[in-house]
């Protein structure tokens, strides 16, 4: 199985995954790979770890996509997700005037939670998605994202931030202190004084300026959330699960597949990198005449890599009886580090089946 | 890069050490029970050792404790948390998982502890999440101090902050021995500079042992099966990984590091991570 077929007639691939699996140098690989099939793909990384640019030998990569040299039909653009200055983007773009747009990136709260990394990534995340998909002009997004656990919390963000800002939440938020509360119950207003004694009445007023301060913009964010959640869940995007064969990253490839069947993503396939296929027979086929100190090396060596091609064998067994009639793309451990676009096309070989690779790698 | 492996087997040589230690993990993800070979670490402390407890935190029984101390009682407590404006906007604000977390994290660290019946530990080892995101955890007091300015959460978020960045704190960094994993090790340990001072310790793991001489790997030149190839990829992979050890090694400098062997097991157990405790032990002793 060759990853070009997985991707057909898709404009959003989404790689996600334990960590230490190899997802970056995958997700690089797919852009490197269908640029190649004369597509114009965009890469980008919304992991706030900067592996990406190193994937493809390059010292770094900015909010904006960059285009990366390929002798190739088609192009290739990557980019590195920068949450501060998307979200100063979207308000630039979106504040339907300049009051409004001075009042947010002047506002305290804003600037401590568009610089933190924690949460406001995968907002942001969403919103850049939501942008390249738009106006990017490009046949095919690749995203990779961090590993497992704070990729789901990518999954929900639209969700989270629709439910606060379709419900009273915003409301509430919007008219802490005085006046404002007549239009709630008096249930309402008792939590309002329980929440005063945890957050202390200065933060209210201080969330309440933050919220107020976007004014009609929370709409358009809610709408973009919105939209990116049925993009999710469109046709037109695919999840693939990278993994390594180890039983750990393997239960977690299985945990994210249920989840994404739970949330009606679409799942497109398992890539299982870093497979031990070197020693993967039964007879170790020691050359004769060795020296016999030599020889016992040799088998001991063997025996220790053979037990791991087995464990990764039985590993992916597992996997393949558990995703069902879902395509599963083996790339074999490769000698060398991957840092530059040649290693990429080693990978590239068993990922797109071709060459030497398509009768050993593909099954 | 094995650091569910490593915080365990640092929690095993406190232990053994005499040392009350818990081992914590964040995102609720129960791997010291498998590592230990034994049933589902949760959210209630439990022993998993001699000296040595567990916990897997999760977003919901941290967040709803958070709001628990609080407040001076729990039908309070239960007010705020199941009202659906306060779970739109805690499920909603960046970085509130990261701040209960983290607070959840200390308390565990505290002489007086708040949880009811609780005991002490005199060490808490976390198996934080990768990188960035661990960072942004560690981050988040300070953040949401900013936030509040005044008031209980800046008090409370400060305590947190100053426990963090004090010596009372240690950050250990795990790395493998490859390009990348190195990359992000070297940047990790700038970034945490930055923060809050030098790395406490890095450890190197999974580095393959050398078994050929370059000599050895020379005279099975012209043979060919299955052990010579297995050899052949060993060592080279053995001195690549040399390679990476010692642009590890410059790159942090005086920071003490460590080296944990790869284990050529089909699967870790507690046998092998007892094997690992050991070597943290004597090296980092």
């Amino acid at each position: 199985m060759s990853v070009a077929t997985l991707l057909e007639g898709k404009e959003i691939c989404i790689c996600a995954g334990a960590g230490g699996v190899g997802k970056t140098t995958t997700s690089a690989a797919i852009a490197v790979g269908m640029a190649r099939r004369g597509l114009k793909v965009a890469v980008l990384t919304i992991d706030p770890a900067r592996r990406l640019a190193n994937s493809l030998g390059l010292p770094e990569l900015g909010n904006e996509e960059r285009r990366i040299e390929l002798d190739a039909p088609g192009e290739l653009w990557a980019m590195m997700l920068d949450a501060k200055s998307t979200f100063d983007e979207i308000v630039e773009k979106h504040a339907p005037d300049a009051g409004t747009r001075d009042a947010v990136l002047s506002n305290r709260i804003y600037k401590e939670l568009s610089t933190a990394v924690a949460g406001s990534q995968e907002y942001m995340a969403m919103e850049k998605l939501h942008e390249l998909h738009e106006e990017g002009g490009y046949d095919l997004l690749v995203l990779d994202t961090p590993p497992s656990r704070n990729a789901l919390d990518f999954l929900d963000a639209p969700d989270r931030l629709s439910r606060f800002i379709d419900s009273r939440s915003l409301q509430f938020f919007l008219a802490p202190s005085r006046t404002g509360l007549k239009i709630f119950s008096r249930g309402t207003g008792l939590v309002f004084s329980v929440l005063k004694r945890v957050t202390g009445i200065d933060l209210l007023q201080d969330l309440s300026d933050f919220f107020a301060s976007f004014g009609d913009m929370a709409q358009g964010f809610r709408e973009r959330a919105k939209a990116v959640k049925q993009l999710l869940a469109d046709d037109r995007t695919t999840f693939l699960l990278v993994t390594s064969p180890a039983h750990e990253a393997v239960e977690e490839a299985k945990f994210f597949r249920d989840r994404l069947e739970e949330s009606g993503m679409p799942f497109g396939g398992v890539i299982v990198n870093r497979m031990h296929v070197e020693a993967d027979v039964d007879d170790p086929g020691v050359p004769d005449g060795l020296d016999p100190e030599l020889e016992r090396k040799l088998v001991d060596n063997f025996e220790d890599f053979h037990a791991l091609a087995l464990r990764d064998r039985q590993n992916v067994e597992r996997l393949t009886g558990d995703i069902g009639d879902r395509p599963l793309v083996i790339v074999p451990y490769l000698d060398d580090d991957i840092h530059d676009l040649e290693g990429i096309e080693a990978i590239n070989d068993h990922l797109f089946a071709t060459g030497a690779a398509a009768q050993t790698g593909a099954e | 890069m094995g650091k569910t492996t490593v915080a365990l087997a640092l929690g095993l040589a406190a232990a053994r050490r005499g040392l009350r230690t818990i081992v914590c993990e964040v995102a609720h993800q129960d791997r010291f029970s498998r590592l230990m070979g034994r049933e589902g670490v949760g959210y209630e402390e439990t022993e998993i050792a001699d000296n040595l407890g567990a916990i897997s935190l999760d977003q919901q029984h941290t967040l709803e404790e958070w709001v628990t101390y609080q407040l001076p009682s729990r039908r309070l407590a239960g007010l705020l948390y199941r009202n659906g404006i306060f779970q739109h906007l805690t499920s909603a604000a960046p970085g509130i998982k990261e701040l209960v977390t983290i607070g959840k994290i200390w308390e565990l660290a505290q002489l007086h502890r708040k949880t009811k019946d609780a005991r002490p530990y005199d060490f808490v080892v976390v198996d934080s999440p990768a990188s960035g995101h661990g960072l942004g955890m560690l981050r988040a007091p300070r953040t949401f101090a900013d936030i509040a300015r005044v008031g209980p959460i800046r008090h409370q978020a400060d305590r947190i902050h100053e426990f963090i960045v004090s010596n009372k704190t240690g950050v250990l960094a795990v790395a493998l021995p490859e390009e990348m994993p190195v990359n992000e090790t070297l940047e990790y340990s700038e970034e945490i500079a930055a923060f809050r001072g030098e790395l406490d310790a890095v450890v190197m793991n999974a580095l393959y042992p050398e078994r050929f001489t370059d000599e050895e790997i020379e005279s099975l030149n012209g043979h060919g099966g299955p052990a010579v190839r297995a050899a052949v990829t060993e060592h080279h992979r053995y001195l690549g990984q040399q390679a990476e050890l010692e642009r590890l090694k410059s790159g942090v400098g005086s920071v003490p590091l460590t080296c944990l062997p790869f284990l050529f097991v089909p699967e870790l157990g507690l046998d092998e991570v007892t094997q690992l405790s050991h070597t943290l032990e004597e090296q980092l002793a």
